[in-house]
C-alpha cells in the first residue's frame, strides 16, 4: 500500500501476529502521520480553542452577547503549516481523495464529540461559482465520511472567499446563506475550517430563524 | 534511448488552417487549460470557432487503461475516480495536480492555426571569444546537428565550457528561424545561464523559466527552463538542447522524459549534454544508435585532477567521539599550512551537521537550507576557506582554485556519476589549473574505482587525440 500522502510505498513490518490474523493496512505512512496534530488537552467548550484551562474564550464571550445560535463547535485537527500545505493541495488544487487523510479520525473524534445519533448534518455550501471552480465541496467530503444523515440544507448567496478577508471584514459581512429545506431537529454543520466562527454563526442564525431548535458545529480544522 | 519508450503523441493535430493571429507566438506549443489561458472568454470562443484553437481530452482511456496526457502518468492508484463537478463519475491524475487538476471531463485547448513565424535573426551571436580545438570539434557536431535536424550526445568532461561550445550551434538555430529550449534538472543551472546567454545573444528574447521565476513564456523564441516547465508544452521547439540530462530529478522522472519528448517538434534536434551519462545513453552511444562527440579537455588545456583513494577506516567510529578520522584530520591540517581552500563532500545532512561541529562551527550546506545561496556565494567570495556540503553541489557550480575531500566515498550515495562530477570541481581555473581530489574511505566501492577509471579514461582520450 503506498501512502496516500507521500507515495512511498509501505511495507508492513512481518511479525507473529500477522501470521495469525492479517494486519489492517494504513492509508498513510507513519512518518506522514506524526505530522497530523490532533487537538487535545484542554479548550473553549464552545469553539475548541486550545487554552491554558478549559473556559469560555473572550472570542466566545463576545460571541454570546451578538448572538447565541451556535451552541459549540468541535474540531479535529490543529492548524499547522503541515495541515495548511494538506488543505491546499486538498481544497485548493482538488485532490479530492485526500480526505481519506482524515476519514478514521474524522469518524473516531465525531462519535466521541456527538454521541447521541439524532441530528442532520449540514454541510456548508459553495457559492455556484465556487463550485464549478472546485469541482467539489469540501464540507460535504466530510460529512460524507460519518454514518448521519446529510441535508443540503442551506445555499449560499454571495461568492466572497473568507480567506481572503480580514477579520474585521468578516464580521462586518452580512449574513449569505438562505434556508431550502427548514430542519425542525437538531442540526450539525459541518466545515472544513473554524477561524472566527463568522460563517458558521450566519449559518446556525438562518437554520435557527427558520425553527431548528439546536445547532451546533463540527470542524475538521481549528484555525 | 531514453525516448524510446512507446510514447505517441498522435493527439496533438496539426495546423487546421493556414489562418495565423498575433496570438499564435504567445498560443503555440502549449498545452492550455482553459482557466489558464491569457485571452478573454470572448476571444477564446472566436479563436476556437475560427479552428485556431481545438479542444483535445486531456486524460485518455485506452484498453490497457489510463493516461494523463500532461505528465504521461499511467500509474492506476494516481488516476482515481471521483464524483466530478460535471456530474459524472469522472477519473482524475494526482501526479500533476499541482498544476491544475486533470480530470475525465477536461480539455486541453491546442493552437491549430498557422505555425507562428519565429525570427530569422542574422549573425545573433556577439560573444567574441576563442574556442579550443576541442570546443570547435563539439561545436561544429552541434551546428551539423542543428542543420539536419538529428540527435546528439555531448559527452563533455566537468569544466570543458559546454555552454561556449553551444553558441555556433544557437546562432545557426536562430538564422534558421527557429525555436529553441535549454532545460535542465536544476533552477540553479537555469538562473546560472539566463545572464551569460543573454548577454552573447543580446538582441534574442530568452525566458528563463523556473517553479516561481519572475519571467513568463509570452512567446519567447529562445527559453530556458527547468525539465518540470516542459510539462506545460507540446511540439514547441525545433531545437532542444538537455544540460546535465544525467541529473537528478531528471534521470528518474518518466514524467519529464514524457514531457520533454512532447515538447518537440516532430521533426527537431535534440542535443543532450553531460559529463556523466547514464547506462542507457552511454549503451545507445556505444551501439551507435545516437550520435556522440566526446570533449575530452577542459577549456584551460589542462588534464583532470585524478582522485586519490585513502583508507580512513577508523570513520565510523570517530565522529560520536567528536574526532576526526586521523587521514582527513591530517591532511586539513595541510591545507591549512599551505592556505588552501577546501569543500568536503559528505553523503548525509547529519554528517555535515556533526562535521560541522567537531570542526567549531564551519559551515555546510544541504538542500534544505534556506541560506544555501549565501552561504555559496560566501564560499565563492573567499569569505570562508572551508565549506561541507552534501552531494547539492557536486555539479553546475565553480569555484576557483579549490580542492576536495570526500568522506566516506564509499556510500551508497555516491555512485559514480556523483564521484565524477565532484572531483570535477577542483581546478577549474585556467590560474589554477591543478587540485588535490581525495576520497577518504573505509573499503573503496566499485563506483570510486569506475569514476577513478573513466577520469583516466578522458586524460587519455585527451593525449591521444591531441597528438
Amino acid at each position: 500500500m503506498h501512502c496516500l500522502w507521500c507515495d512511498e510505498e509501505q511495507v508492513p513490518e512481518v511479525v507473529w501476529t500477522t501470521v495469525l490474523a492479517p494486519r489492517k493496512e494504513k492509508v498513510v505512512c507513519e512518518a506522514c502521520a506524526s505530522q497530523f496534530s490532533v487537538l487535545q488537552g484542554s479548550q473553549c467548550p464552545r469553539c475548541a480553542r486550545p487554552m491554558e484551562k478549559a473556559e469560555i474564550c473572550s472570542d466566545c464571550i463576545r460571541w454570546q452577547e451578538q448572538s447565541a445560535a451556535l451552541k459549540r463547535n468541535v474540531s479535529v485537527y490543529e492548524y499547522n503549516n503541515w495541515m495548511k500545505d494538506v488543505i491546499a493541495k486538498w481544497k485548493y488544487r482538488g485532490d479530492y481523495v485526500l480526505v481519506g487523510l482524515f476519514k478514521d479520525q474524522i469518524v473516531s473524534s465525531f462519535t466521541h464529540a456527538f454521541p447521541s445519533k439524532e441530528a442532520f448534518l449540514v454541510p456548508i455550501p459553495l457559492s455556484e461559482e465556487r463550485l464549478a471552480e472546485r469541482g467539489f465541496n469540501q464540507a460535504l467530503a466530510i460529512a460524507e465520511c460519518l454514518d448521519l444523515p446529510i441535508e443540503q440544507a442551506l445555499s449560499r448567496i454571495n461568492s466572497e472567499k473568507q480567506s481572503k478577508k480580514t477579520r474585521a471584514d468578516r464580521m462586518r459581512s452580512t449574513n449569505p446563506f438562505q434556508v431550502i429545506l427548514p430542519i425542525k431537529q437538531p442540526v450539525i454543520l459541518v466545515d472544513d475550517i473554524y477561524t472566527t466562527g463568522r460563517t458558521l454563526q450566519f449559518a446556525a442564525e438562518a437554520l435557527v430563524r427558520e425553527g431548528c431548535p439546536r445547532v451546533e458545529a463540527f470542524t475538521l480544522v481549528r484555525g | 534511448m531514453i525516448f524510446s519508450m512507446s510514447m505517441s503523441f498522435d493527439w496533438i493535430p496539426s495546423p487546421l488552417t493556414s489562418v495565423s493571429s498575433p496570438h499564435s507566438s504567445k498560443l503555440a506549443g502549449r498545452l492550455w487549460l482553459e482557466a489558464n489561458l491569457p485571452l478573454s472568454t470572448e476571444e477564446t470562443a472566436d479563436l476556437i470557432e475560427k479552428g485556431l484553437l481545438t479542444r483535445v481530452p486531456a486524460l485518455e482511456s485506452n484498453w490497457w487503461g489510463r493516461r494523463c496526457r500532461r505528465c504521461g502518468n499511467t500509474t492506476e492508484r494516481l488516476i482515481v475516480p471521483w464524483p466530478c463537478g460535471c456530474g459524472q463519475t469522472c477519473h482524475y491524475c494526482r501526479s500533476c495536480i499541482e498544476m491544475g487538476r486533470i480530470s475525465s471531463c477536461t480539455s486541453f485547448l491546442l493552437w491549430t492555426g498557422a505555425d507562428p513565424d519565429w525570427h530569422q535573426h542574422v549573425d545573433a551571436c556577439a560573444w567574441t571569444g576563442q574556442l579550443t580545438p576541442f570546443q570547435q570539434q563539439g561545436a561544429d557536431r552541434i551546428v551539423d546537428t542543428v542543420e539536419n535536424q538529428g540527435r546528439l550526445l555531448v559527452w563533455a568532461v566537468c569544466g570543458a565550457g559546454k555552454t561556449e561550445m553551444l553558441f555556433p550551434g544557437l546562432e545557426r538555430a536562430l538564422a534558421l528561424g527557429r525555436r529553441i529550449c535549454l532545460a535542465t534538472p536544476r533552477s540553479d543551472v537555469v538562473r546560472e545561464l539566463k545572464p551569460r546567454l543573454q548577454q552573447a545573444f543580446p538582441h534574442v528574447d530568452i525566458a528563463a523559466l523556473y517553479g516561481g521565476s519572475d519571467d513568463v513564456d509570452d512567446g519567447a523564441q529562445f527559453i530556458i527552463a527547468t525539465t518540470h516547465q516542459l510539462l506545460k508544452y507540446a511540439r514547441a521547439f525545433d531545437m532542444m538542447i538537455i544540460d546535465e540530462v544525467d541529473a537528478f530529478p531528471y534521470h528518474s522522472d518518466p514524467k519529464l522524459h514524457f514531457a520533454a519528448a512532447r515538447s518537440l517538434k516532430r521533426h527537431a534536434s535534440l542535443i543532450y549534454l553531460t559529463a556523466t551519462p547514464r547506462f542507457s545513453l552511454k549503451a545507445s552511444s556505444y551501439l551507435k544508435k545516437l550520435p556522440t562527440v566526446f570533449v575530452p579537455e577542459r577549456y584551460h588545456g589542462h588534464p583532470l585532477p585524478v582522485p586519490r583513494f585513502l583508507a580512513a577506516f577508523d570513520t565510523k567510529a570517530s565522529f560520536p567521539k567528536n574526532q576526526l578520522p586521523k587521514t582527513f584530520n591530517d591532511w586539513l591540517h595541510q591545507k591549512k599550512n599551505e592556505k588552501r581552500r577546501v569543500i568536503v563532500f559528505v553523503p548525509t545532512i547529519k554528517m555535515a551537521e556533526t562535521l560541522a561541529a567537531i570542526l567549531d562551527g564551519a559551515v555546510y550546506v544541504h538542500s534544505e537550507d534556506a541560506e544555501r545561496k549565501e552561504k555559496v556565494q560566501q564560499f565563492r567570495d573567499k569569505e570562508i576557506s572551508l565549506l561541507i556540503t552534501t552531494t547539492i553541489l557536486e555539479r553546475g557550480v565553480t569555484f576557483p582554485s579549490i580542492d576536495v575531500a570526500v568522506i566516506d566515498a564509499g556510500h551508497l550515495v555516491f555512485d559514480e556519476a556523483a564521484l565524477v562530477q565532484i572531483a570535477g570541481r577542483a581546478g577549474r581555473s585556467a590560474a589554477d589549473p591543478y587540485g588535490d581530489v581525495v576520497f577518504f574511505h573505509s573499503g573503496k566501492s566499485s563506483a570510486m574505482v569506475r569514476a577513478r577509471e573513466a577520469i583516466q579514461d578522458m586524460n587519455r582520450r585527451a593525449r591521444k587525440e591531441k597528438r
